[in-house]
């Protein structure tokens, strides 16, 4: 049973002060799967992404990656450990260029320290070509070759949110997070951007989607799970969700 | 080391060879001299502010800690100025240490008020330990350094070999921007959470530049020690560190190039104000040494009001500017043409 | 002093010096306090104010030989005008800048502030004649200048003065509003670049006033400011930044420490002590004594 899911959260909690911003919630990621996270504005899922990936520490209960538990653990173990992850506001390094973005993204695949990276940059070269040939490939994976040596900041957003995903995807993670990756796209964007997402499972690599584009939750999700104020108040297929009475009177707004 | 930066680099290592057969004044010689110095901790210092993007308002106490480790090894222990000054590199690694695990929690004014409250206190101890520092009377008797048995007595070989030093200090800190740390270290800079997500370690990271900038400023403290010959608590006050960020950013934070720059145009500009005083007295403005703080506060105020990345980014911006308006230029000649 | 009659005395001694000297880092931290609820910048030429407000003093009342007074309130209106200069032409015209930014041109003003108080002012300290008498009076076997109590009298009525002007006056409502959620007050018709303005002149005449009434003690000089601001700073976030109340209390408190310290330890390293306390409470608990917990893992330090 545990070795079909990837992500298991186990009765979640998190308060900020008297707020309860993510409440008593369970919930399982299946491996090799696209699971999306539902919910009106405020309902607490960015909260849930950072509760995942250390930025935040749960008020109580505990997450459980590959089985191995994510206790009090910082970010950049949390990489470490094989989950990739975007951000709702565009995070990328902005005054650096497409191709170094990517580049950093592999760095948990790297090992050059300070010393042998200021001093013998000679005995580095194999590791260096090595990152550059990952980072170009991720790059022509996503089409965004002719514009490896752009400033990053200069892309448009949409391009901006396919650098992001070919960054963390660089990390070579097991679960890719991604906070509204359609949103602010346009149309032919949108469609680009759940094809990308597909191709991504096609890889093996189970995705956690957080999306406000229903069209495209429904679309390529395979589990869908819907929350309000904090709490999961529904989880089944796109279909079942669709259906789902609980859910339609919280979008509405009851 | 690539494309502009090794032409730029090329072009420093010929300035070096040439300037001692232009300048052969020992005064003007003793003041590039002293340039060196400044240079060397303003890259360092350029790595942890313009490249990572924690300030510090402290590295004066570095040079400090440096120099008077330095001076009181060979002048009082008779150490062998070499051993010394690998000796101060240990001590300011692990006192940057010390220091850069909690500090470099801090963030932006927090992180400025604690480094500028560290090197106040260096300064108080240099100025009260008396037994180990000689108090504000410091050290005299800090022998010259000698280089495989040949002492660097003249200005000419001290110019050199100080400015080799600059020169190396310059080739580390590109070989790390263009590695994979330094772009850990530019990606802490852009957004500490997105580099966080990537597995890089931001305290880690953090600490470890803030003791490599820390070790330049060493260096460059034991090295005016040797030069000088004595230290006292006077050059090293807080403002010494607040002369080394000015120096940074008036040049360009985001460049090394920015940060050298700096570092050679503000040293020099006490002999440049002194030369224009002449001039100045015959419009009937009488310029005195005195009026020099005012007019680096005027120029650093200047600077961030109008040129926020420094005089380096404003020249190669408008040469940049210049160069592709001619080139559009050239293009609209073209396209008429054919 | 002789041991015999005297630890009690001694420890007396030691906390009316502290609380003078408190009283000034109190001071200097209110001023932290108003541009920084005002701005989010901590003004790093805040204790350039101190200075500028002590020597301008000096002037006016041993140079042209003002009464104490009409030189106080022409030394205040001075500094606040500086205040405001720095204020419209170098934070103002800047948009969006960036912390280091601000940092660096702050700094810069305070270096020339500095530059141009040692230009006016020349690099000696300046003697000033007391508020009124020199004589020092006896107080439970301690000694107490009259200008100690002016200081404390002077501490009270600007705290007095401060709590009215927040808590009962539109103006000072107003600033407490932009410091909480300046688009909400912009909203609500605030004018709040006008109160960006208003806290810098405050700020710099609470510093004003900080080094006019210590300077017939210290006898300032032109290079006093990084220490005074240093110190204030630390007695502002000990008190936690922004709480001016706090800052009342931890400046005092950081004053205590400082001259026991300085009494019982090392006069040479008493300046270090207050540094020290800063460092501390910067690594340890940068919300500071007063500051909960919880809003301490909100903030961003």
């Amino acid at each position: 049973m545990a070795s079909d899911n990837i992500l298991e959260l186990n009765r979640l909690q998190k308060c900020f002060g008297g707020v309860v911003a993510v409440s008593d919630l369970s919930l399982l990621v299946n491996k090799g799967a696209i699971t999306s996270l539902i919910g009106p504005n405020g309902a607490g899922k960015t909260t849930i992404f950072n509760l995942i990936t250390g930025f935040l520490e749960p008020t109580s209960g505990h997450v459980r990656f590959a089985g191995r538990r994510l206790s009090k653990m910082r970010p950049h173990r949390i990489a470490a450990a094989g989950i990739g992850r975007t951000f709702q506001n565009v995070q990328i390094f902005s005054q650096m260029s497409v191709l170094e973005n990517i580049m950093v993204g592999r760095h948990l695949r790297s090992r050059a320290g300070i010393f042998y990276s200021a001093a013998l940059p000679p005995f580095l070269r194999k590791e260096e070509k090595k990152i550059r040939q990952a980072a170009e490939k991720q790059l022509h994976f996503l089409g965004l070759a002719e514009q490896a040596h752009l400033p990053a900041g200069s892309l448009p957003l949409g391009s901006q949110r396919m650098l992001e995903i070919a960054r963390a995807m660089a990390l070579e993670p097991k679960l890719l997070l991604l906070d509204e990756p359609a949103s602010g796209l346009n149309a032919r964007e949108t469609i680009a951007m759940g094809e990308l997402i597909e191709k991504i499972r096609q890889m093996n690599i189970s995705v956690l989607l957080v999306e406000h584009d229903m069209d495209l939750v429904m679309e390529i999700s395979d589990r869908v799970a819907v929350i309000n104020f904090g709490r999961l108040i529904a989880k089944g297929t796109p279909a079942e969700i669709q259906a789902n009475e609980d859910v339609i009177a919280a979008y509405l707004g009851e | 080391m690539k494309g502009r930066n090794s032409a730029g680099f090329l072009a420093l290592i010929v300035a070096i060879i040439v300037t001692p057969s232009l300048v052969t004044n020992d005064y003007y010689l003793g003041t590039l001299i002293f340039a060196a110095f400044n240079c060397l901790a303003c890259v360092g210092l350029c790595l942890l502010m313009g490249y990572a993007g924690q300030i510090s308002i402290g590295h004066g106490a570095f040079v400090a800690i440096g120099a008077y480790t330095s001076g009181i090894l060979t002048a009082k222990l008779a150490w062998s100025p070499w051993l010394a000054m690998v000796c101060a590199v240990l001590i300011v690694i692990v006192i940057a240490f010390c220091l850069g695990i909690p500090a470099l929690r801090l963030k932006g004014h927090y992180l400025a008020m604690a480094t500028l409250g560290f090197a106040s206190i260096v300064h108080i101890v240099s100025v009260a330990a008396i037994d180990l520092t000689g108090g504000p009377a410091g050290i005299v008797g800090i022998p010259r350094l000698d280089l495989f048995g040949y002492a660097l007595n003249s200005e000419k070989q001290y110019f050199y070999f100080s400015w080799s030093i600059v020169a190396i200090g310059v080739y580390l800190a590109f070989n790390l921007i263009n590695s994979r740390v330094g772009r850990g270290l530019r990606a802490i800079h852009g957004s500490e959470d997105a580099a966080a997500s990537l597995g890089i370690s931001i305290t880690a990271y953090k600490v470890q530049v803030f003791i490599l900038s820390a070790v330049f400023a060493s260096v460059s403290g034991s090295l005016y020690a040797h030069y000088v010959n004595y230290i006292d608590p006077g050059p090293f006050d807080v403002s010494h560190s607040v002369l080394l960020v000015t120096m940074v950013a008036v040049g360009g934070l985001h460049n090394i190039w920015g940060a050298f720059i700096g570092a050679v145009a503000l040293s020099l500009l006490p002999e440049i104000l002194s030369f224009l005083s002449d001039y100045l007295l015959v419009v009937g403005i009488h310029y005195q040494p005195d009026y020099d703080t005012l007019v680096y506060g005027g120029i650093l105020l200047i600077i961030m009001l109008f040129l926020p990345e420094g005089i380096f980014a404003g020249i190669s911006n408008s040469v940049g500017a210049v160069a592709s308006s001619v080139r559009k230029l050239a293009g609209k000649k073209d396209d008429g043409l054919g | 002093m002789n041991h015999t009659d005297g630890g009690l005395v001694d420890v007396l001694q030691f906390l009316i010096m502290g609380v003078q000297r408190g009283s000034i880092y109190a001071m200097v931290a209110m001023g932290f306090n108003m541009i920084y609820n005002a701005t989010g910048i901590i003004n790093f030429a805040q204790g350039e104010f101190v200075v500028l407000g002590g020597l301008m003093m000096v002037t006016l009342t041993m140079a042209f030989n003002l009464s104490i007074v009409f030189a106080f309130i022409l030394s205040v209106i001075f500094v606040m005008i500086a205040g405001i200069l720095m204020e419209r032409l170098t934070i103002n015209p800047v948009k969006q800048p960036s912390v280091l930014r601000l940092i660096i041109i702050t700094i810069a003003v305070s270096i020339i502030i500095k530059g141009a108080a040692m230009c006016f002012w020349g690099k000696g300290s300046h003697y000033m004649r007391h508020f009124s008498s020199d004589t020092s009076l006896d107080f439970f076997g301690a000694t107490i200048l009259p200008q100690t109590l002016w200081i404390f009298l002077i501490l009270f009525f600007v705290v007095v003065a401060y709590i009215v002007f927040f808590n009962f006056t539109m103006t000072g409502k107003c600033m407490r509003a932009c410091a909480i959620n300046r688009d909400a007050a912009r909203l609500a018709g605030i004018n709040d670049r006008k109160m960006v303005m208003l806290s810098f002149a405050l700020s710099a005449a609470i510093g004003a006033i900080a080094g006019i009434i210590i300077t017939p003690i210290i006898q300032m000089d032109y290079a006093r400011g990084a220490m005074l601001g240093l110190k204030g700073f630390g007695a502002a976030v000990l008190g936690g930044l922004g709480n001016s109340m706090g800052a009342v209390v931890a400046g005092v408190l950081l004053g205590v420490l400082e001259a026991l310290g300085a009494g019982y330890i090392s006069s040479h390293y008493m300046d270090a002590i207050a540094l020290v306390i800063l460092l501390f409470v910067l690594f340890i608990r940068p919300s500071g004594i007063f500051g909960s917990s919880e809003a301490m893992r909100l903030k961003e330090f």
